[in-house]
């Protein structure tokens, strides 16, 4: 096993999925509750990730990093080298393309409470943010808990994005889904396979935990 | 205490327009009417959980709502307590954590003293640490009540308060919650569309309908003389007949609704044909053959159809129209009541009112 690749997956997703808790609530909430006609325009630019090819998002948010964009150029003139291929570039990328899966069972866990909940919470003289965190966010904890592990799982897996944004630098920028093309490409099928059955039941177990997790009608997969 | 003058338009163009001013003093006024009527519509105005498209609520001297002025204080800064249809009690908390919900600001030991007094006037204290799933019906009811209460409300809002409840279960809630409010001495809103429970409750009854409201009095006003024809359909009355105008005498007219005729108190003006309203506590049956007066309906018919309605029994009996009698089970059980039996019904020439029929 090549724990290095491993050290950096795990690196890349939790700081994936922590940066995806804290600004995917915010979107989350807005999508359950707004009412703005034009809301259904942010829904389709959350869940594009979904079904854009991962080169086509790594391609976007290359050319966004890259030295010639204003941000890519903001970066490079504080930190003193430029995004594309750090772990910190990859984990901009990863935050887009791991969004809807940590915006979409958060939405619907939201979605899911009893308007008149939220209205109690009012009428008892609580305040929205308080409603927000004694009401809404207890009765939502399942979802909470399905959007983190799956943007974290989702992450772990991703391969597309990481080798147009991150290449294949180890210890930097070459994780586990990388380390198995690599393997299979230098045609050593055996440790390819031991690689692969880590991740596979890696990947089962993180699915059971999120569907015995969640309520039958709030499953988004 | 409480001056509304409410307009709500919603964007489908239902509208919602009422005016409601309640006296100072712990009053109970009943917002009665069929669902979408605007009853509810009303309540959640008052309570701040609507903007107002149009008008003003004041309560005790403060502004509470100003459509004019784009004035609207939130729900949480108005002093009421407002019991959702289903209660609404938060899942997630024990009865304990859904009492204490709304009195967070308060210190830890008053907050306790707070919830155990409020819990011990409503008796249930036994049930603190139980969640709101494992409670009853009823039990549900006074854990919301008890909820609003400790935060010692000056305005009470009830939504439907009874309607989650069935049978002997409703009953039951409805002497308690009636004693209670007596016993509370707050002012209150109750929206229900069961004519018993606002019969039981109300002091003041607002009839609403499409919207608006219909007629104002005390429960026993209104429902023993509906002034609209909507209102008599909406007040439950049991028999709500078309009749025409035969003979009319010094105290008495003669009107002929079906193949029958009945005699019925002199109503205002003189139209000539009416709506007429009979009550189905007031229609009683007997067996043999009573004497027939002009100021007592006497009319024989065979009964068409018995079914149950609430604790009471609903008899249909045809004597040239269909008239609906509401009798004890005791009574039915007596006269050996079935459908084909011949009977008589006999009703005050008072029990009739008469709604004068203009279209």
């Amino acid at each position: 096993m090549n724990w290095e690749a491993i050290v950096t997956t795990l690196k890349l997703a939790t700081a994936t999925a922590t940066i995806l808790a804290v600004i995917g609530l915010p979107i989350s909430y807005w999508v359950a509750f707004s009412k703005w006609r034009w809301k259904f325009l942010v829904e389709a630019i959350v869940a594009l990730p979904l079904v854009l090819p991962p080169t086509v998002l790594g391609f976007y948010v290359l050319v966004a990093m890259g030295p010639r964009s204003p941000f890519g150029h903001w970066y490079e003139s504080i930190r003193g080298h430029g995004l594309p291929f750090t772990l910190e570039g990859l984990v901009i990328a990863s935050t887009f393309y791991s969004l809807p899966f940590a915006v979409q069972p958060v939405a619907a866990a939201f979605r899911s409470i009893d308007r008149r909940m939220i209205e109690a919470s009012w009428t008892l003289g609580v305040s929205s943010w308080g409603t927000f965190f004694r009401v809404i966010v207890p009765q939502a904890r399942a979802g909470l808990v399905a959007g983190f592990v799956l943007s974290f799982a989702h992450t772990v897996g991703e391969f597309g994005v990481v080798l147009m944004v991150g290449g294949n630098i180890p210890g930097v920028t070459r994780t586990i889904s990388i380390h198995v093309f690599d393997q299979v490409q230098s045609m050593d099928y055996a440790s390819a396979g031991i690689t692969s059955l880590a991740l596979l039941v890696f990947s089962f177990l993180i699915l059971s935990l999120v569907y015995s997790l969640t309520p039958r009608r709030d499953r988004i997969l | 205490m409480l001056n509304a003058d409410i307009t709500k338009t919603y964007k489908s163009g239902v509208q919602v327009k009422a005016s409601l001013h309640l006296p100072p003093g712990p009053s109970v006024t009943v917002l009665f009417g069929a669902s979408g009527a605007g009853k509810t519509t009303l309540l959640r105005c008052i309570a701040g959980l609507e903007q107002l498209t149009a008008g003003k609520i004041v309560f005790s001297g403060e502004i509470w709502a100003d459509a004019a002025k784009r004035r609207h204080v939130s729900t949480q800064k108005r002093p009421i307590g407002f019991l959702f249809q289903d209660y609404a009690l938060f899942p997630h908390l024990s009865v304990r954590g859904n009492i204490g919900f709304g009195i967070r600001h308060l210190s830890h030991d008053v907050r306790i003293e707070h919830i155990r007094r409020t819990a011990a006037n409503l008796q249930i204290e036994d049930l603190l640490d139980r969640q709101p799933n494992e409670l009853s019906g009823g039990q549900q009811q006074r854990v919301a009540l008890a909820r609003v209460l400790v935060r010692e409300p000056e305005l009470l809002l009830l939504d439907e308060p009874l309607s989650a409840l069935d049978g002997v279960a409703r009953e039951h809630v409805r002497s308690e919650l009636a004693r209670l409010l007596r016993r509370l001495q707050i002012p209150a809103i109750i929206v229900t569309h069961d004519w018993v429970d606002a019969l039981s409750l109300g002091d003041r009854l607002h009839v609403m309908s499409r919207g608006l409201v219909l007629e104002e009095g005390t429960p026993q006003e209104v429902f023993a003389r509906p002034r609209h024809a909507e209102v008599a359909s909406a007040v439950g009355m049991e028999n709500l007949l078309v009749g025409h105008l035969r003979e009319r005498n010094a105290d008495v007219v003669k009107l002929q609704v079906g193949t029958a005729e009945l005699y019925a108190a002199v109503p205002e003006g003189d139209h000539t044909a009416y709506f007429v309203c009979i009550r189905g506590e007031n229609v009683t049956l007997e067996t043999g053959h009573a004497g027939r007066s002009s100021a007592r309906n006497n009319l024989r018919g065979r009964v068409k159809e018995i079914s149950p309605t609430g604790s009471l029994m609903k008899v249909v009996v045809d004597v040239g129209f269909d008239i609906v009698a509401l009798v004890t089970h005791q009574a039915l059980t007596d006269m050996q009541l079935s459908p084909g039996v011949e009977i008589s019904v006999v009703f005050k020439a008072a029990a009739v009112h008469l709604i004068p029929r203009t279209v």
